[in-house]
């Protein structure tokens, strides 16, 4: 089902998208908001670029954006995937608790801030490209990896990776010297197990972006995890 | 002992005249205060562990007990007082921050207290509420500013998405982790027996309480513990907590030991990590930002249930409603800084926002004078104890009230003040399950049953001396109050004149 949104304000087109049955493709997208939160099933092609709060909630959907996407994509996401063939904004993946989230290129800020997991429930995001400052922060489960594939010069995060992280794990491709990591965690060299426990997303990621998993996994990959999964503890006393 | 050596707050007075040596008061004591004396066939009682929350007093068989405040006294003066020097050697001793629970205890005013209210005499009568009906039902939720007709005249009757209150109180956010499995119960039942709303508070939502939901608030706070679709379809409303009126600007951390089990399923966080709600929502630096997450809700939800906006009083509170106003939610609840929590940090909780009766009062007349008091509604907590309370927080403008530490002191709570701990031994601040048990959720329901329905009669007595036979027409009616002691300043933003004006 082929559907033009141009001039759509977001509660009508929301609204048209719960009423179809089938799976869709949007047209003429240009910044509406909060496009498919927390739907359950359905296939969603979007045209153009949606505006913040893509996929909040999301609930096992699947959203796929030809061009870029702004901030807040997959908000507090439980289950789904969220595929941006292009850059994406500030803090994706918030709290997100379940899913996928496939980046071809570049994230702005707080990419998978406070992202969780619980047993075998467990968030995958992959940044093709870099990641701004703060990738991470609070981070409690879940796993963030960066590719660092895209041409710009940036570093392949910013400042501040992994503040008040306390569980999950991030990794990251490739020379990680000029990374200042905080003291609550880990940095060290990937194994074989950390990398093919990602096959799988990383096959699909391949997959919809068109690339070589030989060439990705070919390159040497650095594991940050936190210290203490108890990070305020020893800091009070009871009065 | 020596430099570190703190004296024990409290003293254990036990009547060995009475005692006999039943064990109970040990069985009872999570603390383990108590212990028997095998040799001897005495009963022993170390109060260095004593909280006072008198659970042993309470269960003693022969009243052989009694906790008192300890005489020994260090050398205090003006400035130098018993807590202010022993929180000192708290913190030379362990360089922790302090860490305490339950509402601000320093003598700040209570507005409530210098509060009347009016009553009729001669010119218009009083209403006895045994003998004619008193409305005390109130809906939450944007009101139509005027009435708008269809094409045929037809008034249209749509509105907004509204909450139906039997009487103006609500069961404010408490977590499932913060308090028991069985104080959720009994908040939940008692809220549907009584027609009225609990709040799950930011841990989530436990499977077994979703039957409950059309009696439930979901909270979404900073940290998003527990929130879904499923979560967010189950309550009645969904309250965005920006804050909290016992800590307020910062966030919340709920350590790894009470994230046990069922609490870390719900929380959907693993056994043991740290439950940490970040400070802010770091998706929120503005009104437009709020906006973004309230009309994201809406959206996950189909517009059908009333967003709430949470925060605490402070300083600039009234331009902070009139951006929340504005922002598409269709509640705000402000929290005053007496208001209750399991654990804050002392020098916040004690020294960090404001009263909520001042914080109600003009956030009102800002509301109204900016002609945006019907976007939203008001619901106000922080230390609302009684009756009277209620009555006159209607008049100063507010549509409800959150209710907490009363709810808890219906439960069996004694105010001990170390929820904290994790170890209290009325079932209700724990995880553990041999305390847990304590609390008996029917008539932990019953006894919230019985307050409520004492307090409804109380609001209809005090409305019915008014003259008034509608909650409805006593909201914002600051003529019915009068302050007593005083200033000018004070007055003026109550909006309320001095007792003999």
């Amino acid at each position: 089902m082929l559907f033009d949104v141009k001039g759509l304000d977001h509660k009508t087109l929301n609204q048209k998208v719960r009423s179809f049955d089938t799976n869709i493709t949007i047209s003429g997208c240009c910044g509406q908001r909060f496009i498919a939160a927390g739907m359950k099933d359905k296939h969603i092609t979007i045209n153009g670029i949606p505006g913040n709060a893509l996929g909040a909630y999301l609930d096992g959907a699947t959203i796929e954006v030809n061009g870029n996407a702004q901030d807040a994509v997959g908000d507090t996401m439980n289950d789904g995937k969220i595929i941006i063939h292009g850059s994406i904004g500030d803090a994706a993946g918030y709290a997100m608790r379940g899913g996928k989230i496939y980046i071809q290129g570049d994230a702005g800020y707080r990419a998978g801030i406070h992202m969780k997991a619980y047993k075998d429930k467990i968030p995958v995001m992959i940044i093709g490209g870099k990641a701004g400052s703060f990738l991470g922060e609070y981070q409690a489960g879940g796993i963030i990896m960066v590719l660092g594939m895209s041409h710009t010069e940036r570093r392949i995060v910013g400042n501040f990776p992994c503040t008040g992280m306390h569980g999950g794990k991030i990794i990251l491709r490739g020379n990680i010297d000029h990374i200042t990591f905080p003291k609550n965690v880990c940095a060290k060299s990937a194994t074989e197990e950390d990398i093919e426990s990602l096959r799988p997303e990383l096959t699909e990621f391949c997959e919809v972006f068109g690339c070589d998993i030989k060439k990705i996994i070919n390159s040497e990959f650095t594991v940050v995890t936190p210290d203490s999964k108890n990070p305020y503890e020893q800091m009070y006393v009871a009065n | 002992m020596g430099i570190e050596f703190i004296y024990p707050e409290f003293e254990v007075i036990r009547n060995d005249k009475r005692c006999i040596a039943c064990r109970v008061c040990e069985r009872q004591c999570a603390n383990e205060v108590h212990s028997y004396d095998e040799d001897n066939k005495i009963m022993l009682s170390d109060e260095t562990k004593c909280v006072n929350c008198q659970r042993c007093v309470a269960l003693c068989p022969t009243r052989a007990l009694k906790i008192i405040k300890s005489d020994c006294q260090l050398r205090e003066n003006a400035n130098w007082q018993d807590d202010t020097i022993k929180e000192i050697y708290k913190q030379a001793n362990s360089g922790g921050v302090l860490l305490s629970s339950m509402g601000n205890p320093k003598p700040m005013p209570v507005y409530w207290d210098k509060i009347l209210i009016n009553a009729s005499q001669v010119t218009n009568p009083s209403i006895d509420p045994l003998r004619e009906p008193m409305e005390t039902k109130v809906f939450l939720g944007k009101k139509p500013s005027q009435v708008e007709k269809d094409e045929n005249g037809q008034i249209i009757c749509q509105l907004e998405p509204q909450l139906e209150l039997s009487m103006p109180v609500m069961f404010s956010a408490m977590s499932y982790g913060s308090i028991s499995y069985n104080a959720h119960k009994s908040l939940a039942t008692a809220a549907r027996h009584l027609g009225v709303l609990y709040n799950t508070g930011e841990g989530g939502l436990h499977e077994d309480f979703y039957c409950y939901g059309e009696n439930t608030i979901v909270q979404v706070a900073s940290g998003r513990f527990g929130v879904h679709k499923d979560y967010l379809e189950a309550g009645a409303a969904i309250e965005i907590k920006m804050g909290q009126g016992a800590k307020p600007g910062i966030g919340g951390h709920l350590p790894g030991t009470k994230i046990v089990g069922d609490v870390s399923r719900t929380r959907m966080i693993p056994e043991g990590s740290d439950a940490i709600s970040p400070a802010p929502h770091h998706d929120i630096y503005s009104i437009e930002d709020l906006r973004q997450l309230v009309y994201s809700l809406k959206e996950a939800t189909g517009y059908k249930k009333p967003i709430i906006v949470k925060v605490a009083a402070v300083h600039n509170i009234a331009a902070i409603a009139s951006g929340i106003a504005r922002s598409g939610a269709d509640i705000i609840a402000i929290d005053g800084f007496r208001g209750g929590t399991g654990a804050a940090p002392t020098r916040i909780r004690d020294n960090v926002g404001i009263p909520i009766e001042l914080a109600l009062a003009s956030v009102d007349k800002r509301l109204r004078d900016e002609g945006i008091r019907n976007n939203v509604s008001i619901v106000v907590g922080g230390s609302i104890r009684n009756a009277a309370d209620i009555v006159k927080a209607i008049a100063l403008g507010a549509d409800a009230c959150y209710i907490a530490t009363a709810a808890l002191l219906a439960l069996g709570c004694h105010l001990c003040r170390t929820c904290q701990s994790g170890r209290c031994n009325w079932g209700i601040a724990t995880q553990r399950p041999e305390l847990v048990k304590r609390l008996n959720p029917e008539i932990g329901c019953e006894r919230l049953v019985n307050l409520m329905n004492a307090w409804r009669h109380e609001i209809k007595e005090l409305m019915g001396g008014m003259g008034i036979n509608s909650i409805e027409a006593l909201r914002g009616n600051r003529l019915m109050l009068r302050g007593i002691g005083l200033t000018d300043k004070e007055l003026e933003i109550l909006g309320i004149s001095h007792a003999g004006e």
